[in-house]
């Protein structure tokens, strides 16, 4: 009995580097692509900053979809459809695809941002959705 | 005794196989019918992520091809939003549209969507069809466009329950802030 304990307990030890193995890769895709430190506080400010869109008084934000709290739902503006929670400790199923998010960051950032993110943007993003 | 252990297996085999086929046979039965009034469900799991994370993945028996054409080929444009996609799940899904389009459709609702479409017309909303346009006339304006919860007859799923489902049958609507909806 003793020796199962020890072996779940070994297998807890490596479950969490796995686990968030995915987004770590992404992660250093982006300091490969020249981004310096990560900041979970320049994350969180890109995640409410406001961009003009195309009309005079339309300002685009994340949360325009995402929930202002990413551990919760959010929704598209105009279609209602329900929107995953951003943030990994929400939806464990979140920054596990790297094709996935770098999708998503070029859609979403093109529409929202009126350009692509850069890597700096982008692992400070992911820095602060993976503190929550 | 001998007779009967000898007759027992096949005779055992027989039943179980008839009673297999009346199931099967009972089951596609209803399959098909279903399928004549409602609108064909098929899984694509590319489909519902590609789609289906922005909006209702709308069934592609709900347009003809030409329809699903000139969506898939504006999508820098999508209803005001970019929804341009990598090459290859492009041209599956185009692919994928096209065959299971409105345009074969064997009786039902669909096939009268589709026989609303005038010939010339290329509609890149279901709501734009004559026969949807129709099915949806008797609805006042404060059950949707002015209520909060629906805003938009796009919206399938929010007034049909088993819209996912493939089933738009109005015995089933249930619209927010009103309930049931009687024609």
């Amino acid at each position: 009995m003793k020796s199962l304990f020890i072996l779940i307990g070994w297998c807890c030890l490596w479950v969490v580097p796995v686990w968030a193995g995915p987004t770590q890769t992404i992660l250093e895709g982006y300091r490969a692509a020249g981004a310096g430190d990560f900041s979970a506080a320049r994350g969180q400010a890109l995640y409410h900053k406001s961009f003009p869109g195309e009309n005079p008084h339309e300002q685009r934000q994340c949360i325009t979809c995402h929930h202002k709290d990413p551990k919760q739902p959010g929704q598209h503006p105009k279609t209602g459809k329900r929107i995953p929670p951003l943030a990994p400790s929400a939806d464990p199923a979140r920054l596990q695809d790297p094709a996935h998010v770098e999708k998503w960051f070029e859609r979403n950032c093109t529409w929202t941002v009126g350009r692509s993110c850069t890597p700096q943007e982008k692992g400070d993003f992911l820095t602060f959705l993976l503190a929550l | 005794m001998n007779t009967l252990q000898k007759w027992l297996g096949p005779v055992l085999f027989c039943t179980c196989l008839g009673g297999g086929l009346t199931l099967g046979w009972s089951a596609t039965t209803d399959l098909n019918k279903k399928r004549s009034s409602e609108v064909a469900v098929l899984q694509n799991a590319l489909y519902d992520q590609e789609c289906g994370s922005c909006h209702f993945a709308y069934q592609p028996g709900w347009l003809p091809a030409r329809s699903w054409d000139k969506i898939m080929t504006g999508l820098k444009d999508h209803f005001g939003e970019n929804a341009t996609l990598a090459a290859e799940p492009q041209r599956q899904l185009t692919d994928w549209l096209r065959v299971h389009a409105a345009d074969h459709a064997q009786g039902g609702k669909i096939q009268k969507m589709v026989r609303s479409i005038p010939a010339q017309a290329t509609p890149i909303r279901i709501t734009e069809i004559p026969y949807f346009q129709k099915e949806h006339r008797k609805l006042p304006l404060r059950t949707w466009k002015e209520n909060p919860q629906v805003r938009s007859l796009s919206h399938c799923a929010t007034c049909h329950p088993q819209a996912k489902e493939g089933s738009f049958d109005e015995h089933a609507v249930r619209i927010p802030n009103f309930g049931p909806w009687k024609d």
